[in-house]
Order: structure tokens, then C-alpha cells, then sequence
């Protein structure tokens, strides 16, 4: 099987300071793979660098593209990544602010991709729209408000929705739950962990929260300083971390 | 199925003086197709341990463990992912679910992800649930508000819903009334007559005899223990 | 004849801008960046056109020029007056005649002719910038043909009024490549944008000059399910009679009495020269 996503010694830096350093893994598809550390341990960094919005200082991004097999996004043109982001990659950005547009209906924000990529039929992109609403557990009776009247949770689902319309094999997402509450993150984290399984997503997880990860990532990398300090399954690493610095995040977290 | 040769395990306290606790030496156990094998040992000898290991949940630190022919000692992540999705299921004492999942969808889960088809398995999780006198009324339910034993048969049906060629069993019969117990004994008989390979923990002596074809006491595989 | 250069801007500009008006052309529909000059006339009055203008205007030229289809609006006349006194050229009011047509808003209803040149006034030349405001994006955008955001607009046209309300500066593709800005002339008028004149558009304070060769094929951007349509008041004119032209309505007093006239007033006025009457032809004869 050919992984989805070959990173192969990815590099980053800012001046004199490391970004990230050093990163490789393969990720295969229906893989969801995690990645934790503190602020400051170069994960954005890295989430970035693969997802095309920052270019890495050396090192390769290779993915398997439906057309022409595996690809190296980092050389590749620049028409050619922005059409696999709007494609094949979705971006779930922490603020949903970020990711949506406040100005335009949350059926249009739907539709945005759609329309992207080709679709000029109305009645089609609206249904396409209403349907991916239900999915996201969003009433249909809101398809023509704006993001900017929906609840935080909402608005990420919006987000989440938005991206995932127009059927994409990889997702990055940046602390997808960050800032939600406690209960709405629950929600969100089902509604995640259904919309995986049931398209066979791949996708990249960026969060500082160890419980995201437990439910959502099959595979976990800790990363500490730029660098990846450890990887494995994530109920191993968790359960039975090797690196000091793992062992300190594991044991940090409080027990309810 | 299930082979595990001169198997070690330590923790290495990193934080506390990286003080290294050696845990498991010298393990070795081998368990054939429709074979029950019975960890014994006090509490704290290490079967949990020891099951956790074969799992891949526990990084051994040497030796082999080999289930149906992958190293989990030194498989791939993935490679432990289909072994655990395919071929080797785990009864653990706790059910760990995420919030608002139906039991019926909880139970069908791991038919699914073998890529059964829909109704076959929910079919099925029905079957199994309605042995273990779950009420079909809570089926519907998320199995998070059900009672500790109502949980532990829904675990014990999840566990049994794929035919997995090797199965990990961690105290299966605990806390359950002679009448479910009696299902799950059969659960496991059943298991063993189409060939899976199991591994258990069994403090209720009467079912280990039932259906354990072997001991194993874990206790001669503690270090610096001589058995 | 005065102290100005002929058509006020000196020659090193003009040559900027015609330089910027042929690589206009040879790009249909791309928006090309030009030094725009400080002009005797506030931005919004139309410094864009009448530089384009200026740049084209040869003194054997005859111009015309149109406020909302008006010859007679403040704005036409001060720019007519404008060219009048800076470069002395002949000036007309009747499309026909004219060579050089500088527009505020409409085209006029006469089909233009390969030896006319109409220059538009843009007030904001990119139409995406509804809901991108980044130029640094927009730019990509056009650069990669990426036009999904256009239509999004028209998405929420619909999901909001039931039908493309956009009903002037209506986006359309130009040459199979470029989304442009038509400058904000009504859609009625969205069809006539495939002419054979050379259609010139130029906006100063946003610094663009875009071009449309003739005979460019030119598509206002829709749905398959709700088509463009080239709207008007479903009424004829009430002094020509016409009823294919585009109308103004005018309301003539306190009681909500109404009349609609067609907007382009030499197109009205030949026409009732030449017999045709309206609903209110005789009144107003006077």
C-alpha cells in the first residue's frame, strides 16, 4: 500500500531559532495521526510546512495524488497545491473565524468549494449544502444565516463541514477543540470521529489536549523543541511513555 | 497463534531519578489455535501486564511476541492497528466509549471496521446484546449512563461481535449473576470451537477450569523471583 | 488655443497609460496597475476614464460623453467642458458621430461601430473584492483562475432574494480567461459588452486600466438553473416608445406619479425625431 503522505526530513526555521527539525513519517490512508506538544514545540510549525501554508527550509512532503500518484507539494506549483487544498486537503483552522467566511451564508460557505471546483447548479450546491448541515448536526432552517450568529461550537462544525464537502482524502486540523467548551468539545469530537470512520479520512491532529488525541488518533508523535522526541500508537505512548518529556506531559494531565 | 519468547518489561521512571523498574522477565507462553491459556498469580504479579504487551499497549523491552505472526514488539503502529482491528480482540475490564454513541452502533463497531456490511452487524450486536439480557430498550442508549455491570456486558458483547482468531480475556465473569456468567462461559466455548486463540485472567476459579486449558503463573516471570 | 498640453496630461503619461491601455488589450480582461495622475476633479468623478481618454484622444477625434446614458449631467458636462478647454476637440452629443466615448454607468443603446472607442468609468475595478478584501490575494486568484469566490456571491444573491439580484457592475469572464468588473453599467446592458468597438476601462484611485478588444466573447457568470438575464423595467419608454431600451424612472409629483424614459437621451431623442411617440409624447412635446 502506498502511504497517503511521505514526510521526509522536514526543516523549519525562524533566524537562528528551530521551528521544526528533522521530521519524517509516513501516514496511510484512514490513518489519523496525532501530534502533541507545548506551545512553542514546533507543532504548528510542522502542521503548516505539510499543508502547504508555510515552505519548509528542506525536506519533502510527498503526496499521493489521485492524478498522477505520489507528488512533492513542497515543489510542486503553486496551482497545483492551492487546487489539492481546495480538493483533496482540508484545513480546520482552531478560531473558525479563520476558516469560514463571517460575511457569507452558512450555506454558502458550504458551497464555496463546490462552486470551486466547477458546480454551477444552484439547486444542487444548496442541497449539497443542507445535507452537509445535517451531517454536522446543524438545522437546515439555518442555511442562510451567518456564521457570525452561530455559537462557537456551531460555527466550528460549520468549519468542519465547509471543508469536508468536497470529499478530501487528508485533513489537517489545528486544535480543532481549542477554546470550546467542555461538553460542546465532546460533541465535536464524536461528530469528528464519525465523519473519519464513515469517509476513511486521513488526517493530522494538531493539539496540546492528551483526551483528543486518545479518541481521535490511531498514532501519536510528541514533540518537544522542533523536534519529535516520540512516536508510536497513541494508547502505547500514552499508556507506556518512553521519553522523559512524554512521561512528564502524560503525568501532568489531571485525573477526573 | 499467540507466542511470546524470552519477553522483557521495565518502566523507566525518567522523572523520578530515572529509577528503572524491571517488571517482567523472561516470559515465554504459547497458546494454539481453540487453546484457552489462564494468567494466575497474585495481585500485582503482572497479568495485566503481561496482556497489555501482547496488546501493543506495552512496549516490551526484548523478546518476541508474535501474534499470528506479527512481532507487536516491533511492529508499525499500522501494523498493530489491523492486527488489533483483524485479528486479535481485547475484553478489558472497562468499557471506553465515546459519549453519545448508541450501544447497539458501540457493539457493531468492530464488525464495521472489518468492513461487514451495516445491517449484518447491527444485526449481529443485537444477537450478542439480547444474550447478555440487555434490555432492547437501552439499546438506542449511550452505554456511558449504564450501570457498571450493564457496562461491563456491553464490553463483553463489543469484544465478542468479530470473530477474532486470538482474543485477550481481562476478568470477563467478574461482577456478573451465574445467569450472564453462564452466557459468557458459553461466549468463550464457543470462541474456542471455531479455533480463536485466548488469552484470560480468570479470579472466578470454577469458569477458569471450565474453560482454561492451561495455567500460566505470571509470578516466574517477576524478576528476581526464583519459581 | 491655452497653456495646457493637448488633453491636459503631458506626454511622458500618456505614453505610460497607452502603454498600459495595449497591454490591456493583448490581455483581455486583466487588470493592468498604472501610475494614475492627481486630475483637476475629485476620485469618484471619473480621473480613471478621463485619463484613459486623454491618452486616446487624437485632435481630429470627436467625443462624447455619458453620465447614466445623460449627456446632459453634471458630470458629462464638466468632463465634456474639461476636453473642450484642454484639447480642444470636437465634442457631440450624438453616438454616432462620435469617435471617442467616455461612460459613467451605461453603454449607450446605438450598436458601436470598430472605429469607435468606449472608455468607462470604474470606480472599483476588482470584482472580487466583495469578499476578498486582500489584493495580494485577489491577485493569486485571478493568477490561478480561481473564481469559485464570484459565484459564491451570486449563491448568496439567491439564497437571500430568490434570484440574481446583482443588477449593475454584474461580473462577467472575459475571453474564456479573466473575471472582470464591467464597471457598474446595468446588466441589461451586459450583452452589448461583445461589440466591435475597443471598450477601454479605467479606474484612478484603485490605479487599473483593463481593456476588452472588439469582438471578445464576453459571459456574464451564472447558474445553470438560474440563467443571466438581461433585465429592465417591463414598460416602454413614455416619450420614444421604444421598448428594448434601458429606462429611468421618474417620479413627476407628490401623488407617485410615474414615467419611465430611456436612459440614454440621444438614443430617445433621434428616435422621437424620427416619429416614433410615447405614452406621454404629446405633453411633453412641448
Amino acid at each position: 500500500m502506498t502511504p497517503l503522505l511521505q514526510v521526509k526530513g522536514i526543516e523549519k526555521h525562524y533566524g537562528a531559532r528551530i521551528g521544526c527539525s528533522d521530521v519524517s513519517f509516513d501516514l496511510y490512508p484512514g490513518e489519523v495521526m496525532g501530534i502533541v506538544g507545548e506551545s512553542g514545540s514546533g507543532k504548528s510549525t510542522l502542521l503548516n510546512c505539510l499543508a502547504g501554508h508555510l515552505e519548509p527550509d528542506a525536506g519533502q512532503v510527498i503526496f499521493d495524488t489521485r492524478a498522477d500518484g505520489p507528488a512533492d507539494t513542497v515543489t510542486m506549483s503553486e496551482p497545483e497545491r492551492r487546487m489539492l487544498s481546495r480538493t483533496d486537503w482540508a484545513f480546520v483552522h482552531q478560531h473558525a473565524r479563520d476558516g469560514l467566511r463571517m460575511s457569507v451564508s452558512a450555506g454558502g460557505n458550504i458551497g464555496e468549494r463546490l462552486m470551486a471546483v466547477g458546480d454551477r447548479h444552484y439547486g444542487t450546491i444548496r442541497d449539497r449544502a443542507i445535507d452537509w448541515l445535517g451531517r454536522v448536526e446543524i438545522d437546515e432552517t439555518r442555511v442562510d444565516d451567518r456564521p457570525s450568529v452561530f455559537s462557537g461550537g456551531m460555527q466550528q462544525r460549520l468549519q468542519i463541514a465547509r471543508n469536508l464537502v468536497t470529499g478530501p482524502r487528508l485533513v489537517f486540523m489545528d486544535e480543532p477543540t481549542g477554546g470550546l467548551d467542555v461538553s460542546v468539545q465532546a460533541r465535536l469530537l464524536d461528530l469528528l470521529r464519525g465523519l473519519v470512520r464513515e469517509m476513511g479520512l486521513s488526517a493530522v491532529i494538531v493539539t496540546h489536549d492528551l483526551a483528543v488525541v486518545r479518541l481521535l488518533a490511531d498514532r501519536l508523535m510528541v514533540m518537544k523543541d522542533g523536534r519529535v522526541v516520540e512516536a508510536g500508537l497513541t494508547d502505547q505512548v500514552l499508556d507506556d511513555p518512553q521519553h522523559a518529556y512524554t512521561q512528564l506531559l502524560v503525568s501532568s494531565v489531571l485525573q477526573v | 497463534m499467540i507466542e511470546l519468547k524470552d519477553v522483557s518489561k521495565s518502566f523507566t521512571l525518567h522523572n523520578q531519578g530515572s529509577a528503572v523498574i524491571p517488571v517482567m522477565e523472561g516470559a515465554s507462553l504459547k497458546v494454539a489455535p481453540g487453546e484457552c491459556v489462564a494468567l494466575t498469580g497474585a495481585s500485582g504479579a503482572g497479568k495485566s501486564t503481561l496482556m497489555r504487551v501482547i496488546y501493543g499497549n506495552y512496549l516490551a523491552a526484548s523478546g518476541q511476541v508474535l501474534v499470528g505472526g506479527l512481532d507487536v514488539a516491533r511492529a508499525e503502529p499500522r501494523e498493530i492497528l489491523a492486527l488489533r482491528r483483524e485479528t486479535l480482540g481485547y475484553v478489558s475490564q472497562f468499557l471506553r466509549v465515546v459519549p453519545r454513541v448508541p450501544t447497539l452502533e458501540v457493539v457493531a463497531e468492530p464488525l464495521l471496521a472489518v468492513g461487514c456490511a451495516r445491517q449484518a452487524a447491527l444485526d449481529k450486536a443485537a444477537d450478542l446484546l439480547a444474550r447478555l439480557n440487555i434490555p432492547e430498550r437501552l439499546w438506542s442508549l449511550s452505554p456511558t449512563t449504564f450501570s457498571g455491570g450493564e457496562q461491563q456486558r456491553v464490553n463483553i458483547a463489543r469484544g465478542f461481535a468479530h470473530d477474532y482468531p486470538a482474543m485477550l480475556l481481562d476478568e470477563p465473569t467478574a461482577s456478573l449473576d451465574a445467569q450472564n456468567r453462564e452466557t459468557v462461559l458459553s461466549l468463550i466455548e464457543e470462541a474456542k470451537a471455531r479455533g480463536a486463540a485466548i488469552v484470560g485472567i480468570f479470579h472466578d476459579i470454577e469458569a477458569r477450569n471450565r474453560v482454561c486449558d492451561c495455567e500460566i503463573d505470571v509470578s516466574e516471570f517477576t524478576p528476581g523471583m526464583v519459581a | 488655443m491655452n497653456e495646457y498640453n493637448f488633453a491636459y496630461l503631458d506626454e511622458q503619461t500618456k505614453r505610460m497609460i497607452r502603454r498600459a491601455i495595449l497591454k490591456g488589450l493583448a490581455v483581455p480582461g486583466y487588470q493592468v496597475p498604472f501610475a494614475s495622475r492627481e486630475m483637476p476633479m475629485p476620485y469618484g468623478w471619473g480621473t480613471g476614464g478621463v485619463q484613459v481618454s486623454a491618452a486616446t484622444l487624437m485632435p481630429e477625434d470627436t467625443l462624447k460623453v455619458i453620465d447614466q446614458g445623460a449627456d446632459d449631467t453634471t458630470n458629462a458636462v464638466s468632463i465634456r467642458k474639461f476636453f473642450e478647454n484642454t484639447a480642444g476637440v470636437e465634442t457631440t452629443e450624438e453616438t454616432e458621430k462620435a469617435t471617442i466615448i467616455q461612460t459613467r454607468h451605461r453603454i449607450p443603446e446605438a450598436k458601436l461601430r470598430e472605429d469607435q472607442i468606449i472608455v468607462y468609468q470604474v470606480p472599483i475595478p476588482e470584482p472580487l473584492r466583495f469578499l476578498e478584501p486582500r489584493e495580494t490575494e485577489t491577485r493569486k486568484m485571478h493568477s490561478l483562475e480561481e473564481y469559485g469566490l464570484m459565484h459564491v456571491k451570486l449563491y448568496e444573491d439567491i439564497s437571500q432574494h430568490g434570484a440574481i439580484s446583482t443588477a449593475y457592475a454584474y461580473p462577467v469572464k472575459v475571453s474564456d480567461r479573466y473575471v472582470m468588473d464591467p464597471s457598474p453599467i446595468p446588466k441589461f446592458d451586459n450583452p452589448k459588452l461583445e461589440m466591435d468597438a475597443i471598450q477601454l476601462f479605467g479606474a484612478g484611485r484603485e490605479q487599473r486600466i483593463y481593456a476588452v478588444p472588439p469582438h471578445t466573447k464576453v459571459v456574464s457568470l451564472d447558474f445553470e438553473d438560474y440563467p443571466f438575464e438581461a433585465t429592465k423595467a417591463a414598460h416602454p419608454c413614455d416619450l420614444c416608445g421604444s421598448d428594448d431600451s434601458y429606462l429611468d424612472e421618474v417620479i413627476m409629483d407628490d401623488a407617485g406619479n410615474r414615467m419611465f424614459v430611456c436612459s440614454d437621451t440621444d438614443f430617445c431623442r433621434s428616435r422621437r425625431k424620427a416619429g416614433h411617440k410615447g405614452r406621454l409624447a404629446e405633453e411633453n412635446a412641448a
